[in-house]
């Protein structure tokens, strides 16, 4: 009796799983935080093309250094276009009202915009498909529309790297599909070219977002393997303890 | 007589150290057939003390100004030696208290735990859990992201559903007409000064009240009603050092999943720290789905498969909050002639198992979007919820129960 109700009930349930509503097609970033090299082109990009408008303003241009294996004095001369310190956040001039009526929608804060744009690599993913899904849309006040995030209020500012890309598929991505695209105006990269900045830069965001989580991944191994030596310590002192207990 | 003991002595004069010492540990005699569940009440009290101990060195950065609070948190993350781990403990550890009070009062339930003589016991629990849910509510505002925002927004519209005094009630309770930094400062006295007394104070009143009737256990048979000549119960242990030996086990079990999610996984995918909590709040933004984290979810499930009426959500609040009474309740609502679910017959392990499953799924709908079919399902559930309660009376009384040993079972 117990058995069927658990099997009615779990049949129910089953019936309850599905999609709630049209995703978006992501591809995956397959980004690696070890990589350096990639870190610290993500981060000229970053300084050179986001900076400007969106500041990383929980993050400190020396902690940034620190991490990514550049010296203070690199990152003064390299990667800090204002009269910011090396110790300073990364902050921007624009204001929030002023940036506000310049976009339609003040540009966020990319601090923590990896995380906030899903968890494990789901932030990644997301990242690295939008900075490659602009398309021209002459209906947007910039010249351009984005498949990932709709009617963005932000111009494809990479535009001269990737060269401009129409949409062809409009109709499918609107149902799910991935778009596809074909350039209309080349960019100084090629297409892998591009795809290589679109993935540093992802890759630095998500740096961005959590600094210390090499550190916290690398210590893990560490934490857990010491519960599991502990743990037969306390174990053997357990059963001594308790081999008169019958 | 050593210097050691002469200090004991002259402390023992004064304030009953050994004393506490004996009846609390030492002397502590609880039945010698504990299992896999009786882990989660010690476990219950670490996540207590870890909170409380995370919570203070979180303190000691934390901004509560609706302007600085969401940095705040970033800088605990970045520039604070180990904050980082600091508020990854304290975060996990708010959803692995509930996993672990959770669990700790399904083994009060299937063990009878709650029945005479043990009902204080309970309700002293209950009161906890009461205070667990302020308390995380309450804490959940403090890191000031969009889901901390709206969370704290819709709960606190709810008291706006009260009739009559609703719109006055959540004004109060704000100190604004929405949240807001008033909210946020009042909040944050409460979660780290208020509540953590009352936490601690009924803490105690639990366990004072269970050393003084003794554990139950999963025979639910009384072992004082057995005691040797010594005036020990027959299959009583002291409590030090058999279950502290045996608690560490239990702890470094526990810490060692609890770590692998606080080091691998602190997100959880979205269940421990949800992706819209890092972006901060904007109370011109409504995320697009508003969901309170998951323990609350089977509440807030049961919320929202009322239908308002009148235009007023009263009626789903009423149920919100009856689903928590209706707990309190369980010792005079289970008639049964025994105590553990080992002894009882078909009728109540059918009851519990529906039980549980609607629990559970309750939980899952409380996670998702409120569609009509959804809400169909927590409509159903939330009747097999009540069920649970209301005809506890009579199957408990009808249901055929097997004879309980006279001695605890090992095993």
């Amino acid at each position: 009796m117990k058995k069927i109700i658990i099997a009615l009930v779990m049949v129910s349930l089953s019936s309850l799983v599905h999609a709630a509503g049209g995703k978006i097609h992501l591809d995956e970033a397959n980004i690696d935080l070890t990589d350096k090299a990639s870190l610290q082109r993500g981060a000229k990009l970053f300084t050179n093309y986001c900076l400007n408008c969106h500041a990383a303003s929980f993050m400190r241009y020396n902690r940034m250094g620190k991490d990514l294996g550049i010296s203070d004095k690199l990152v003064e001369e390299n990667l800090i276009f204002s009269d910011d310190k090396v110790g300073d956040l990364m902050k921007v001039a624009m204001t929030t009202e002023d940036g506000g009526a310049w976009f339609g929608t003040p540009p966020p804060d990319l601090s923590v915009i990896a995380r906030a744009k899903g968890s494990g690599d789901l932030g990644a993913n997301w990242l690295y498909t939008y900075f490659r899904s602009f398309y021209v849309d002459e209906k947007r006040p910039f010249g351009a529309n984005n498949t990932v995030f709709k009617d963005v209020g932000m111009p494809h500012v990479l535009w001269e790297l990737q060269g401009m890309q129409k949409l062809l598929n409009a109709e499918e991505v609107a149902k799910g599909a991935a778009p596809e695209f074909a350039l209309v105006s080349t960019g100084s990269m090629t297409a892998d070219e591009y795809d290589t900045a679109a993935r540093d830069l992802t890759n630095f965001l998500v740096y961005v977002g959590e600094p210390s989580k090499l550190k916290r991944l690398a210590l893990g191994g560490w934490v857990l393997a010491f519960l599991f030596f502990f743990f037969f310590v306390a174990y053997a002192m357990k059963k001594e303890y308790w081999k008169d207990i019958h | 007589m050593s210097m050691l003991e002469k200090t004991l002595g002259w402390v023992d004069d004064r304030f009953p150290l050994t004393k506490l010492w004996k009846e609390h540990l030492s002397e502590y005699y609880a039945p010698k057939n504990f299992n896999f569940w009786y882990f989660f009440g010690s476990l219950a009290l670490m996540m207590l003390v870890m909170q409380i101990l995370t919570g203070i060195w979180l303190t000691m950065s934390y901004k509560p100004d609706a302007e600085t609070a969401f940095a705040s948190v970033e800088f605990i993350m970045r520039d604070v030696e180990w904050g980082w781990l600091i508020r990854y403990l304290h975060s996990t550890g708010a959803s692995a208290f509930f996993i672990v009070v959770y669990l700790h009062m399904y083994r009060g339930i299937i063990y009878g735990s709650y029945k005479q003589p043990r009902e204080l016991i309970w309700l002293f629990g209950m009161f906890i859990y009461l205070a667990l849910m302020a308390e995380a509510f309450m804490g959940y505002l403090l890191p000031w992201g969009q889901m901390s925002f709206w969370g704290a927004q819709v709960i606190v519209n709810l008291f706006g559903a009260v009739p009559f005094v609703g719109e006055e009630l959540a004004i109060w309770i704000r100190g604004d007409f929405v949240v807001g930094d008033a909210t946020l400062n009042r909040f944050f006295a409460l979660h780290v000064v208020a509540l953590p007394i009352v936490l601690l104070g009924l803490v105690v009143a639990h366990i004072i009240a269970l050393h003084e009737v003794g554990s139950n256990n999963p025979d639910g048979v009384e072992i004082k009603k057995n005691k040797g000549a010594d005036g020990i119960p027959v299959d009583g242990i002291p409590f030090h050092p058999y279950y502290s030996v045996k608690d560490i086990v239990g702890v470094i079990v526990f810490l060692f999943f609890f770590c692998a999610i606080v080091f691998f996984a602190p997100e959880l995918g979205g269940w421990f720290l949800e992706k819209d909590n890092f972006v901060p709040a904007n109370p011109l933004q409504t995320p697009e789905h508003i969901v309170p984290l998951w323990y609350f979810t089977p509440f807030y499930a049961i919320l929202r498969a009322i239908p308002p009426m009148f235009s007023s959500q009263f009626p789903g609040v009423i149920a919100m909050g009856m689903a928590i009474v209706v707990l309190f309740l369980l010792p005079w609502l289970d008639r049964s002639s025994v105590k553990s679910v080992r002894y009882r017959g078909a009728i109540y392990k059918i009851a519990l198992a529906i039980f549980v499953i609607s629990f559970v799924a309750l939980g899952w709908l409380g996670t998702q979007p409120a569609t009509p079919t959804y809400t169909n399902y927590a409509r159903v559930f939330t009747g097999l919820y009540f069920m649970f309660f209301i005809l506890m009376p009579w199957f408990t009384k009808i249901d055929k129960t097997k004879p309980v040993p006279e001695r605890v079972t090992s095993k």
